[in-house]
């Protein structure tokens, strides 16, 4: 379970968290959305610890991650990211970019790394590309390649953020076709999102965020489908 | 013209020049070696947050940049007696390319370490790796990328710069092999034309070597 | 007379040695970019195997150490009866050198000029030379200046080496007050600032171009 409580988070005279709270259950999809600039994808960082929190908690299985004796590398290993950029490493063949941290972070043999990429990758539909390079890849099969790496770490939550922002338009819905798959699985996931549309389809409950506070918390059909705050309204109809 | 060209001794002494070649390959790469360390240190200190680290870089870098080499090998093996410390002329024609060498690769991985994107670190750090980790497995093979042919680049540089060790006397090297049969003999243009025409070998070659091995380190 | 420090007299002297340094730089840059443009216009514009044969037979020049190039010509003018100055042979083999540099400058900036903005030049009814001087080398100068200037400071730089044949330049000179005072490290901070404060600035303001070019 995450739990997260009154996070506050500012750069500089910025401040871009002002006191968020939610829980993520164990296999539930939670949609964030709202304008860029809200605070969104900033929340996401903090959950991993990949950016410092300036008040407030965040407890993952119990653990608090910004706690000073937390060890970070070790709780990571159950948290897998996936970012807008999708960050692929271009020195590294697509089965070596999905290997390496299986190897080298949980110790894994060449053979067992080997065999846990393979089947990710046959997971996300890129069997046929292990030996290629990611500059030969489009961006939607970049994108799934950095699904599939955070996945060889077997993750008992999976972040998203923004992860269909970078990508033409065409190359879309084979990325929300494998965080949908990925749902029906039962991951535990955060989709920050501007697809309205997936987030109602995937989600168990929907966050709207807005000036660095969730406006609005629940199920879609509600905070989608029949909003009761004016700032929601407001935002929903500038998107559709 | 009534100048007799004599090659027949040049061809005699070219033994005596191939070894020459082999010294002026060793200064060249034991000068890029010492530079790629030093020049490493130099690009960390330059970013360093301790101002005295970033100051000391930054008058190395410049004082190496805005002089000539031959200034700093003369530096090396007349400045430096000054301290007691008398540098042999292999030592000090080497340490001379050496610090000029360090001034320039500090740039270059200035430059190389602000051209891979904190996103492919931070990526790395997403997966458990720890920051070493990071640093050694993902930002450290494509820096190497970044800097490979800059310091091909420079080893050839350091190749032709071997040369100046005349001026300090080495004897050794192809230049001071040359010179030492050029006075014996004083068939100047001779020995000195074979002795560039090995200089442009050697400088090929490792042109050539270079880009193999590129093209078996670098497939993507 | 025979006094071992370092003496007003012996600055000046070694800034005559500066003096002869920067008028070596001056020939040598004009000559090389004398050279270096009409070679490197035409390695850009000329086709196949001319533009290439004259790209390999510059490239000679910056393989060979320059010091061996300084050697060679000493040697060579004489034998082909001319009776140059060093001070000549200095100028010469620095700006053959410079040219080397200089062409490939030139070329890699004319070809940086797109090709649609001089087809579109062209397209207005502009000729040949009035497209070469109104749109290619206007912005070809911003891509190669930076180039240039460190080519130009490379040649004040370089300059040093023709101590070889005997032209009493700034490292010569402070080589010869060293000799008298046996004050090598003073001596020759002296010549490293002087070599500095030249370099310095005119680095700095190529930096500045190159910054200020590259983000428009």
């Amino acid at each position: 379970m995450i739990e997260i409580a009154d996070v506050h988070k500012s750069f500089g005279h910025l401040e871009v968290l002002k006191g968020v709270s939610m829980t993520v259950e164990r296999g539930e999809v939670v949609s964030v959305i709202g304008g860029s600039g809200s605070g969104k994808s900033t929340l996401l960082m903090c959950i991993n610890g990949l950016e410092p929190i300036d008040a407030g908690r965040i407890l993952v299985d119990g653990v608090d991650v910004h706690a000073s004796g937390t060890n970070l590398n070790h709780l990571r290993r159950k948290i897998g990211i996936v970012f807008q950029q999708w960050n692929a490493f271009p020195h590294l063949t697509v089965l070596e970019n999905v290997m390496l941290a299986p190897r080298k972070v949980l110790g894994r043999s060449r053979a067992e790394a080997e065999a846990i990429a393979t089947d990710r990758l046959d997971h996300v539909g890129l069997k046929d590309k292990l030996s290629v390079y990611p500059s030969r890849l489009s961006g939607g099969q970049q994108q799934r390649m950095a699904i599939a790496r955070a996945l060889a770490m077997s993750p008992d939550y999976m972040l998203f953020d923004e992860v269909t922002s970078a990508l033409d338009p065409q190359l879309v819905g084979e990325v929300l076709d494998t965080l949908r798959m990925l749902s029906s699985e039962g991951m535990t996931m955060v989709v920050v999102t501007h697809e309205i549309h997936f987030a109602r389809d995937v989600s168990d409950r929907v966050a709207f965020f807005h000036q660095g506070r969730i406006h609005e918390i629940g199920p879609p059909d509600q905070v989608i489908g029949n909003p009761g705050r004016p700032e929601t309204i407001q935002f929903l109809k500038s998107v559709r | 013209m009534h100048y007799n060209f004599h090659w027949r001794p040049v061809l005699q002494a070219l033994p005596q020049m191939l070894a020459g070649c082999v010294v002026t390959v060793e200064i060249a790469a034991l000068a890029t070696a010492i530079g790629i360390a030093a020049g490493v240190a130099l690009a960390l200190g330059r970013t360093s947050a301790n101002r005295t680290a970033a100051g000391l870089a930054l008058a190395w870098i410049e004082f190496g940049r805005n002089t000539p080499g031959l200034f700093q090998i003369y530096l090396a093996y007349f400045g430096l007696g000054s301290f007691g410390l008398h540098l042999s002329s292999f030592a000090a024609l080497t340490a001379g390319i050496a610090f000029n060498n360090a001034s320039y690769l500090a740039e270059t991985f200035r430059g190389g370490l602000r051209a891979i994107p904190a996103t492919q670190a931070r990526a790395a750090r997403s997966l458990g790796m720890s920051g070493p980790q990071a640093f050694r497995l993902i930002v450290l093979p494509q820096l190497f990328r970044i800097v490979y042919y800059p310091i091909t680049n420079q080893m050839t540089l350091s190749v032709l710069m071997t040369a100046l060790g005349l001026t300090v006397g080495l004897d050794t090297d192809l230049a001071g092999v040359t010179q030492q049969l050029n006075v014996l003999t004083y068939r100047t243009f001779e020995y000195f034309s074979v002795a560039a025409l090995l200089y442009y070998l050697i400088a090929k070659a490792m042109m050539l070597v270079s880009r193999l091995l590129a093209r078996r380190l670098f497939r993507y | 007379m025979f006094d071992a420090t370092v003496s007003l007299q012996d600055v000046l002297f070694m800034l005559h040695g500066a003096g002869i340094t920067l008028l070596l730089t001056f020939w040598a840059v004009l000559g090389g970019t004398v050279l270096g443009l009409g070679f490197g216009l035409l390695r850009a514009t000329a086709p196949g195997w001319p533009s290439l044969a004259l790209g390999a037979v510059l490239d000679v020049f910056r393989s060979v150490p320059l010091l061996i190039q300084i050697i060679l010509v000493n040697a060579f003018a004489p034998i082909l009866g001319l009776d140059l100055s060093a001070f000549t042979i200095g100028c010469i083999v620095l700006a053959t050198y410079g040219a080397a540099y200089c062409t490939e400058i030139v070329r890699a900036s004319v070809l940086a000029v797109p090709l649609p903005t001089r087809r579109a030049a062209r397209s207005l009814g502009m000729t040949w030379w009035d497209d070469l001087t109104a749109i290619v080398l206007p912005m070809a100068l911003r891509v190669g200046l930076p180039g240039w200037i460190g080519l130009a400071l490379g040649l004040m730089k370089d300059s040093a080496l023709v101590l070889w044949i005997g032209i009493i330049e700034l490292l010569r000179s402070s080589q010869i007050v060293i000799t008298r005072t046996q004050q090598p490290l003073l001596v020759l901070g002296i010549a490293g600032a002087i070599y500095f404060v030249i370099s310095f600035p005119i680095a700095r303001a190529g930096a500045w171009f190159e910054r200020r070019w590259h983000d428009q």
